[in-house]
């Protein structure tokens, strides 16, 4: 039986808990409906005479189409409509168009080359299912295959195949000037040099599908006055629309789009491939169009969470401080970008994980492989690379023989902490985390480790400051198509140069109320607003050694003994310098209880039984 | 030929929003003549609950009972503009985005209720039953049903309001990776504990404890449900999934639910949780969204756990029995780690 609790002690002074509303377990509007069967899901909106849509797919990674022969297609019963290349008004997009980022480089149905199984190519529109799928499989194609590459790393050397006719070096371009995303924070190579161990490993993610329960489609119906509507599974209303209209070169004031009733998405319905073809073929037909995916549709060409491939590279000293930490990431993008370039900025903002290390670089590159096209899914961007950081920490704390969670409180952040980013961490909980969870399992921590806090220790000295810091010019675009280049950061730079410490923009935050009468009374927003949180760091002294320390690079390795001051104050040495509030863990592995812990009524039960009804059942539909 | 128990730790933190701002989400609340209040918008409820965490939030903002408040969504015709639900945005974007507009509303509703009871708006109070009355003197008092009557067809006042929420756009710098990415963390640490059978490579999770911070957990059960959720999805993605399993070759891809593989009830483990909240100054209510980080923690803490157990370091996921069988072979026998 699981169990659940809040632990309402900790960070209670920041909480206002007698709100009216706000954390109850209040009972969802729609549950109702949901168990009953009686919520509008897409394909409940069932329509007189509704057809059917299916596509014809490649069974190459990568081939040009010679010829396409629909006429036995044709002929048969029941068939409607086949949808080609040029019946779509502007045949090209990228899903980022919307926000500006990156090229357009993805055809609604491909023209001319595929390149991975499963692209479609064109949409066959019938009375019924059954008619399309048949009429799908009458279509003949004649394929001319290509040379394919499906690793990543293959990928980016000289001569691997071209991929995405946009991107011909098989690699996003990032800023107009390098095939990856650079993170750049001291001096990582001066300061492995200088550690006492360098740890490193490779990590590979697989690639895994979102599976909703409901898989991706839309049906769309003519409306009233030139206007569409489309019932849509989308995640992003606004989002679809937007690519329909563009896909389809119409005014979106013509499109009509429901949805909001979503059976599981995870991800992988925002990709907006369902809402343009569907009301395409309404266009076509004048009839109300369903084009829904089916299980095999969704595994194998609805794009999956990509494949990443991480490697880390750590300069460790013999107490467990992480000086130096180096990323070098590739995103296995599939044919198109879809989202994985911006989830490799997102991935880069996060580096270096939540731990605070002084000297942090990364080079990750999204990179395009003959395979179904990636998209996001729960943790895009993150989840990744924290596998791989997570994996790896545990590398570090047996090679410096500590124990894994006292590693990770050593080097935590912590408020007023500057991040790889150049902006300053508030807000952090990661130690407390720690703590409550080896205290739930019944771990015991040193008292150190369980004195620590995200609220102190922080944002002084070193690790409030940005560090001068080295560039390099490796990796401009195309310079892989002619000669090999080592991908890792700094790897086969031609120039160097470095940024002055201190170098650092303002943070960006939300957008002021547009009108006053919008912003809510300060006494009603249940929490502490503090005034420390975004500042500079407070000039409290830096523990041990009195003046502060920029430079990024750690001192040459400090004596077995404590005789020389490292620059790298170890919270784990000696406990935080005056502080003289205790935290909620002032009692070392006696935490306060929780005064009123949140438990479930009842148990939960995994499904439903009654005898003699199917545990599937979902209801009789309604037109 | 045995049994060897195994337990890993992990620790995170998740990014909320998107990244790099410039996803508004906009939100419309107004009343109807009886003083219930419809709240309009586009966000998508993907069984995560965006309906009834934004229900919560305009009930709260608003100071009226969640039973006078319906949430209205994704109709393109009457919900105004929302980016979408995905990047743990839709609680910390639209909550602002229906906090606004709530609170806009609110103001108009005391207004209108200052007029019926001659007093001064700044005055009122809301008590959270469906009544409006002087502060210190509960006696004063008017329901928000015959405020919103008075106000409609007595004053020829709206009660209503918009709200947008908007993180402005930014860029990365292209040498440094200089960004402003999110405004907000949420953090989750997590030890699993599992066996694994040194003679099939088979590997169960046997129970899991551990921390989530979100920053306000603005429904419990949807908190709940979130995480327990999540952390089967991480169990999944550790052990049983993938579309490609000889990645990064396309052969045996799967096709539905009997070749790709995932945990069953069975396999659920017990889940031990503790819920931490230290509010995001810009979160509503403090909230953070719980919804994408909670399985991120799960895949390398049990890697590591399969490590701390029979001494084999699997990188690449999923973690099958074949790739433990193989590493327990090179490493010519099993060799456990130790509790820590």
């Amino acid at each position: 039986m699981s169990s659940v609790e809040f632990r309402k002690d900790l960070f209670a002074d920041e909480r206002d808990d007698n709100l009216n509303e706000i954390g109850k377990p209040t009972i969802r509007q729609d549950i109702i409906g949901h168990v009953t069967g009686r919520s509008k899901f897409y394909d409940d909106h069932l329509f007189d005479g509704l057809l059917h849509m299916r596509c014809v797919r490649s069974p190459h990674h990568h081939a040009n189409i010679r010829h396409v022969d629909t006429s036995a297609a044709e002929r048969m019963p029941g068939i409607r409509r086949i949808i080609r290349p040029s019946d779509v008004p502007h045949n090209i997009n990228t899903l980022l168009a919307l926000i500006n980022f990156g090229r357009d480089d993805e055809q609604l149905l491909s023209a001319g080359r595929v390149t991975y199984k499963g692209e479609p190519i064109l949409a066959v529109v019938a009375d019924t299912e059954r008619q399309a799928r048949d009429a799908v499989a009458a279509v003949r194609v004649e394929y001319e295959e290509l040379p394919h590459v499906l690793d990543v790393e293959e990928a980016l050397k000289p001569g691997a195949p071209t991929v995405n006719a946009e991107y011909p070096n098989n690699s996003f371009d990032y800023h107009d000037l390098y095939d990856h995303q650079k993170l750049r924070f001291g001096d990582t190579q001066a300061a492995l040099a200088q550690a006492d161990h360098i740890v490193e490993g490779t990590y590979q993610m697989s690639p895994i599908e979102q599976a909703p329960v409901e898989t991706c489609g839309a049906i769309a119906a003519p409306e009233q006055n030139g206007r569409y509507v489309c019932h849509t599974s989308t995640q992003a209303l606004f989002f679809s629309i937007g690519v329909t209209a563009k896909l389809l070169d119409m005014p979106s004031s013509q499109l009509h789009f429901i949805g909001g009733t979503v059976g599981g998405g995870f991800g992988g319905k925002v990709d907006s491939h369902h809402e343009p073809l569907a009301v395409l073929g309404a266009m076509l037909t004048g009839r109300p169009v369903k084009y829904m995916w089916d299980r095999t549709e969704e595994f194998r060409v609805g794009a999956p969470r990509g494949a990443e491939r991480w490697r880390i590279r750590d300069g460790v000293m013999n107490d467990g401080r992480i000086v130096a930490r180096e990323f070098t990431g590739f995103f296995d993008s599939g044919a198109y970008t879809r989202l994985s370039s911006y989830a490799i900025i997102k991935g880069t903002g996060h580096l270096p994980g939540p731990y605070t290390i002084p000297n942090v670089s990364s080079n990750v590159y999204c990179v395009y492989t003959n395979r179904t096209p990636a998209t996001a899914m729960r943790g895009f961007g993150i989840t990744g690379v924290d596998f791989a950081i997570e994996c790896h920490m545990d590398k570090v704390a047996e090679t410096v023989g500590m124990n894994p969670i006292e590693l990770r409180i050593l080097n935590a952040y912590r408020d007023g902490d500057m991040k790889a980013h150049r902006r300053v961490a508030k807000n952090c909980a990661l130690i407390e985390c720690c703590q409550v969870a080896a205290q739930k399992a019944g771990i015991t921590l040193s008292p150190e480790a369980m004195a620590a806090s995200s609220k102190e220790g922080g944002g002084i000295g070193w690790r409030a400051e940005v560090p001068e810091t080295a560039i390099d010019d490796m990796g401009r675009i195309g310079d892989r198509r002619n000669r090999e280049i080592p991908p890792e950061p700094y790897g086969g730079a031609t120039q160097r140069g470095s940024v002055p410490a201190g170098t650092r923009g303002e943070a960006v935050v939300a957008a002021e109320v547009q009108d006053p009468d919008m912003q809510i009374d300060p006494t009603r927003v249940g929490h502490a607003v503090s005034q420390a949180v975004g500042q500079p760091a407070p000039p409290t002294p830096a523990p041990q050694s009195g003046a502060p320390i920029p430079a990024p690079v750690p001192a040459p390795a400090p004596a077995p003994t404590a005789s020389a001051p490292p620059p790298i104050p170890a919270p784990s040495a000696a406990p935080p310098p005056q502080q003289p509030a205790p935290s909620a863990f002032a009692e070392p592995g006696a935490p306060a209880q929780p005064q009123q812990p949140y438990k479930p009524e009842k148990p939960f039960q995994r499904g439903v039984k009654r005898p003699g009804v199917s545990r599937f059942i979902s209801g009789t539909r309604r037109r | 030929m045995a049994l060897h128990t195994g337990r890993g730790f992990a620790c995170i933190n998740y990014p909320i929003g998107m990244n790099l701002g410039g996803d508004p989400s906009q939100a419309l609340v107004h009343s109807t003549p009886d003083g219930k209040f419809k709240v309009t918008l586009s966000a998508i409820d993907l069984g995560q609950g965006m309906k009834s965490v934004t229900r919560q939030i305009a009930a709260e903002a608003l100071g009226v009972p969640i039973a006078d408040v319906y949430v209205d969504t994704a109709d393109s015709d009457t919900g105004p503009h929302d980016m979408g639900s995905f990047a743990s945005r839709g609680t910390h974007r639209m909550g602002n985005a229906v906090i606004r507009a709530a609170t806009e509303a609110r103001r108009a509703m005391l207004e209108a209720a200052a007029e019926e009871l001659e007093v001064n708006a700044a005055d009122l109070e809301t008590d959270g039953k469906g009544n409006i009355h002087v502060k210190g003197a509960p006696s004063r008092s008017i329901t928000v049903e015959d405020t919103a009557v008075a106000a409609q067809f007595n004053q020829g006042r709206t009660l209503a309001g918009r709200g947008i929420f908007l993180i402005p756009p930014s860029e990365a710098n292209a040498d440094t990776g200089e960004m402003s990415p999110v405004t907000t963390f949420a953090h989750a640490a997590l030890v699993v504990d599992l066996t694994v059978d040194d003679e099939t490579g088979e590997v169960s999770v046997q129970q899991i404890n551990s921390a989530y911070e979100v920053g306000r957990a603005l429904n419990a059960r949807l908190v709940e449900q979130q995480l327990i959720g999540g952390a089967w999805m991480g169990v999944s993605h550790a052990l049983y999934e993938t579309t490609e399993p000889y990645y990064p070759a396309r052969d045996h891809m799967p096709g539905d639910f009997v070749e790709y593989l995932q945990p069953g009830p069975g396999q659920v483990a017990d889940h031990h949780i503790a819920i931490l909240e230290r509010p995001a100054e810009d979160g509503p209510y403090g909230g953070k969204g719980p919804g994408e980080m909670c399985a991120n923690p799960v895949i390398p803490a049990v890697a590591n756990a399969v490590y701390n157990a029979v001494g084999v370091r699997c990188d690449s996921l999923p973690i099958t029995p074949e790739k433990i069988l193989r590493g327990i072979k090179a490493n010519g026998g099993a060799r456990p780690q130790g509790k820590f």
